[in-house]
């Protein structure tokens, strides 16, 4: 069935093939191994020089040889052969290889195919709008390859009108399935290890410089939609993962302990929002301070942070409501207060003493703490993004030498001081603040926006927040990371370019409009969209019944398109050519040579007892046919005379 | 109840068509409805199917939305590409053109007419009978005719056998297809033998000697040609190689007849072995421009020359039945 047509292959839709599997790969160059892309580059370059100067094609040896090289080199590259990236490596490189054995017609169909699946793989590093646009001239120009082996010698406009033609026909077809499909919410089994590595976020421990370095990023962590008015800035405290563990110079997360009796004492309006979370691979939920009710797929561990039952993988969308004014008395049991004093012996000599002077000079907790506040108020400390290194005892070059430092840097210095007075505190990572978008309301808060303060532990209040870098650097909170370090924010986040503002706000608003319909069109939104047109819970049989009648339907509507107008116009052709059939079948066939008139007048002399339907008949074909206007009653009579025809 | 029966025997009769359709040549113009028109996808094109399942349990167990994007879309230009494909075959007329005669061994060219009468193109439309193939592109209105050669193995009618039509544009994934046969057949003549022309014997009836005057019967060479030189003495042959035109000129008897007599062969020659002998002096006497007859048992042609009579003679031959 498939056997090469031809043995050479036509050099222009080859020429078109070697374009689609270029574009195909482009946008992979940025996350493959360099190697990969200087070969792959190297292969391209031979089958370029193949077509355009008539280089000759690799020998099989070669081509094998080639092949066990790529598998090596993926070997060394990733230590395995399995997993996401080195898959993609492979795909790539077969992609090349393979395309620099297009001998045959088969060579070509396996060519497309891989250009199709490595177009795919791109999904795996991103969907963004650019990369989807990309990615659909890759399968046009594929498909326009493809149209071209089929129809070789054609201009390639012709081509490409066809392959677009036959693109914008399926785009129903792809629509319809995209939103009535059954979806099922994946893996359908354990995936790769690094299927979800590069994921940009707040981890689990906290160095000095782990949070200036997501300072650096403008990548989005969560967008939010809130009910009524977006709470002052300085209120926007994303609450993430709270760090108790010090062991000198790593803060880390304690074990998530789960606990019945969380309880959080609300004053005020409480705020209602919707959060859509980029995926972060982590279990936690990031939620104002502080929540009060959380979705059902959340729960609150006892240090007040919403986790979920497995990492977020996906882009999720959740409802929240928080109370901005809040007493957390819960999480306070004996146990977690020691863990909250907990302290390295034998570092940051200073900072101890400092603490022991406070402890010593004021009666109660509150007094202390209000004491540490001024402390960092009056100090002149410097907020930057690039603070100079620091040594063993971090705390003390802190406060006492460098003075220069960025969130974390206040944030552990003030517990380490706190824990020291007897304060129970632990530190707090999260993002402070967030970015409206006028265009379309959305509150955009992005990596750049991580953050960390300290909460202590007061026994009339509870765990209650205190960021000691509002105190030493206001600005941070009262107007956002770009007005107190502008030097080092991210390009897009600077302000002062105003147009340049305004663009960044109309794409992230069509980008979130991307998200939340295409990229985030999961089973709930499934659901929640076929509700809204009037499908009362479907269930997967009524979906696939509903897509099977509409696809069914729009390629009815295609076909009768393609054939539009092919019987109607022939009517009285048709009338004519039963007539002749009539006449071939005893022997009078008509030779293409023999215009009508003759032929009747030939039929008339052998059928004589026919001559007056024969000569009538012809008379009306040659009058509808080269004469005047078709009428319809003229043409009824033909069709009548030619149906009671018979020789 | 009636009614059912009628559809019974209609849907059988149409699978009876479509399984063993063996209703032999179709005389005129064949049109090819949407019932003739066969489709199925080709090999590549159920790659296609595999590939995109893949694609589907890919994106599925990676949640990617655009990788389900682009397995539907890639689902969609296959489901399309079949009408396309099927498109491209139906509604075309199809006739049979002219059949010239051959000589049995030689291959016969059958032409075949292919007339679209829509407003699309229609694009590489493959031909296949026996091990001939052809290819060819009709565009809108037009009629575009196409050849296909058809070894003549024995002398007599040669019938066109079945015909298939198929396409596999746009993508190839598809394939579509049909049969038609054209009621056509060529005129395949014995196969001449290399025998010379024989010796002319003295006719009794006319008793003409030989003469050595310009005549007709013997051929004596070659000479420059002259304004009143008859055309089919004109040795075309040998004027294409010398560059100027050359005239045959002929010794003997002038205006005598030869007859070539199945009789008068040896009586060891079996019938197609006489027929092909007959063949060639036809050939032979035609070439030299001699007026000759020719016998057959129960028939015969009488003396003539020119190219009519040469093949009025070869087909007197080649239907010989005895």
């Amino acid at each position: 069935m498939a056997e090469p047509r031809s043995p050479t292959l036509p050099p222009l839709p080859l020429a078109v093939l070697v374009a689609a599997a270029t574009l195909a790969v482009a946008s992979h160059v940025q996350w493959l191994a360099v190697w990969v892309s200087v070969a792959a580059a190297a292969l391209l370059a031979w089958r370029i020089l193949t077509l355009v100067r008539g280089v000759a094609l690799p020998p099989r040896w070669m081509l094998l040889l080639l092949t066990i090289a790529t598998v090596a080199g993926v070997f060394v590259s990733y230590r395995t052969v399995l997993g996401r990236d080195p898959g993609v490596t492979l795909l790539v490189m077969l992609l090349f290889l393979k395309l620099l054995e297009t001998r045959a017609a088969r060579d070509v169909f396996v060519v497309a195919f891989l250009v199709y699946f490595v177009a795919l793989a791109n999904f795996f590093y991103s969907q963004s709008i650019p990369i989807a646009g990309l990615m659909l001239l890759t399968v046009t120009v594929a498909t326009t390859a493809l149209v071209g082996f089929s129809a070789p010698g054609r201009p390639l406009a012709d081509d490409l009108k066809t392959a677009g033609r036959m693109l914008i026909q399926a785009g129903p077809v792809m629509l319809l399935l995209f939103f009535l499909f059954p979806r099922v919410q994946g893996p359908l089994w354990g995936l790769p290890q690094d299927a979800y590595t590069g994921v940009a976020g707040l981890s689990d421990t906290m160095t000095p410089g782990s949070i200036s370095s997501l300072s650096l990023s403008d990548a989005i962590a969560f967008r939010v939609k809130f009910e009524d008015a977006a709470p002052p800035r300085n209120q926007l405290y994303w609450r993430g993962p709270v760090l108790t563990d010090f062991d000198g110079r790593t803060w880390r997360v304690s074990l998530p302990q789960l606990r019945r009796a969380m309880s959080v004492d609300a004053f005020g309006a409480p705020i209602d929002y919707e959060v859509t979370l980029e995926p972060h691979n982590r279990n936690w939920m990031f939620a104002l301070e502080m929540p009060t009710r959380l979705p059902a797929s959340a729960r609150l561990t006892s240090e007040y942070l919403p986790i979920s039952f497995t990492p977020i993988r996906s882009r999720i969308r959740y409802e929240m409501r928080s109370a901005p004014q809040f007493q957390a008395r819960s999480g306070g049991e004996p146990g977690d207060l020691v863990a909250a004093l907990r302290l390295p012996a034998a570092f940051n000599p200073r900072a101890r003493a400092l603490a022991a002077e406070w402890r010593a000079s004021f009666p109660d907790q509150p007094a202390i703490v209000r004491r540490a506040i001024e402390f960092f108020r009056s100090s002149r400390f410097e907020y930057t993004l690039e603070p100079p290194l620091l040594g063993r005892d971090s705390v003390d070059e802190f406060l006492f030498d460098t003075k220069q430092g960025f969130c974390e840097h206040f944030a552990s210095s003030f517990v380490f001081l706190m824990r020291a007075a007897g304060v129970p505190a632990r530190v707090v990572t999260g993002y402070q603040g967030g970015d409206a978008n006028p265009v379309d309301g959305y509150m955009v808060v992005r990596q750049a926006d991580a953050h960390a303060w300290s909460e202590v532990w007061l026994p009339a209040s509870g765990w209650t927040r205190v960021d000691p870098t509002a105190a030493a650097v206001p600005i941070r909170v009262e107007l956002g990371i770009t007005a107190a370090a502008p030097a080092g924010a991210p390009l897009l986040m600077r302000g002062g370019m105003q147009w340049l503002r305004r663009a960044r706000y109309e794409w992230d608003a069509l980008t979130n409009q991307w998200n939340q319909w295409v990229l985030g069109y999961n089973p709930d939104r499934q659901l929640e969209v076929l509700s809204r047109f009037g499908m009362k819970q479907p269930s997967w049989e009524t979906m696939t019944l509903t897509l099977f009648w509409s696809v069914g339907g729009v390629l009815l509507l295609v076909a009768l398109w393609l054939l539009r107008g092919a019987r109607r116009q022939d009517a009285v052709q048709r009338a004519w050519l039963r007539f002749c059939n009539k006449l071939a079948r005893k022997g009078l066939a008509r030779p293409r040579t023999e215009g009508p008139l003759d032929y009747s007048a030939r039929v008339s002399r052998r059928l004589p007892e026919s001559e007056g339907a024969v000569r009538a008949i012809a008379n009306l074909y040659v009058e509808q046919r080269y004469g005047r206007a078709v009428d319809a009653d003229s043409l009824a009579r033909l069709k009548t005379l030619v149906r009671e025809f018979a020789p | 109840m009636k009614f059912d029966r009628v559809l019974q025997y209609s849907q059988a009769y149409n699978f009876y068509q479509w399984a063993f359709r063996r209703h032999g040549p179709e005389p005129g113009v064949v049109f090819l409805t949407q019932r003739r028109v066969y489709i199925l996808p080709t090999r590549p094109g159920l790659i296609f199917g595999v590939a995109i399942i893949l694609m589907l349990i890919g994106s599925i167990n990676y949640n990617l939305s655009l990788g389900y994007v682009l397995t539907f879309l890639l689902a969609g230009l296959g489901v399309v590409s079949i009408l396309h494909t099927f498109r491209n075959l139906v509604h075309l007329y199809i006739g049979g053109g002219r059949a010239a005669s051959v000589f049995a061994g030689d291959t016969a060219q059958f032409q075949i007419v292919l007339e679209n009468r829509d407003r699309l193109t229609r694009h590489s439309l493959e031909l296949a009978c026996g091990p001939a193939r052809a290819r060819c592109d009709v565009p809108s209105q037009r009629h575009q005719t196409v050849e296909l050669g058809v070894k003549a193995e024995r002398r007599g009618w040669l019938p066109l056998p079945r015909v298939t039509i198929d396409t596999r544009f746009p993508l190839g994934l598809t394939r579509a297809w049909s049969y038609v046969q054209p009621d056509m057949r060529a005129l395949v003549y014995p196969r001449p033998d290399t025998a010379p022309l024989p010796v002319p014997e003295a006719d009794s009836e006319t008793g003409d000697a030989v003469s050595t005057g310009v005549g007709t019967d013997d051929f004596a060479g070659l000479r420059p040609y002259q304004s009143n030189d008859s055309p089919r003495h004109v040795a075309w042959k040998a004027s294409a190689r010398s560059e100027m035109l050359l005239t045959k000129f002929f010794s003997g008897r002038a205006s005598s007849e030869m007859w070539f007599d199945w009789q008068r062969l040896p009586q060891a020659m079996g019938v197609e072995a006489r027929l092909s002998r007959l063949a060639r002096w036809v050939l032979l006497a035609e070439e030299r421009g001699l007026r000759f007859g020719l016998r057959l048992p129960g028939t015969s042609v009488p003396p003539g020359e020119g190219l009519p009579h040469r093949d009025r003679c070869l087909r007197e031959l080649a239907l010989y039945h005895g």
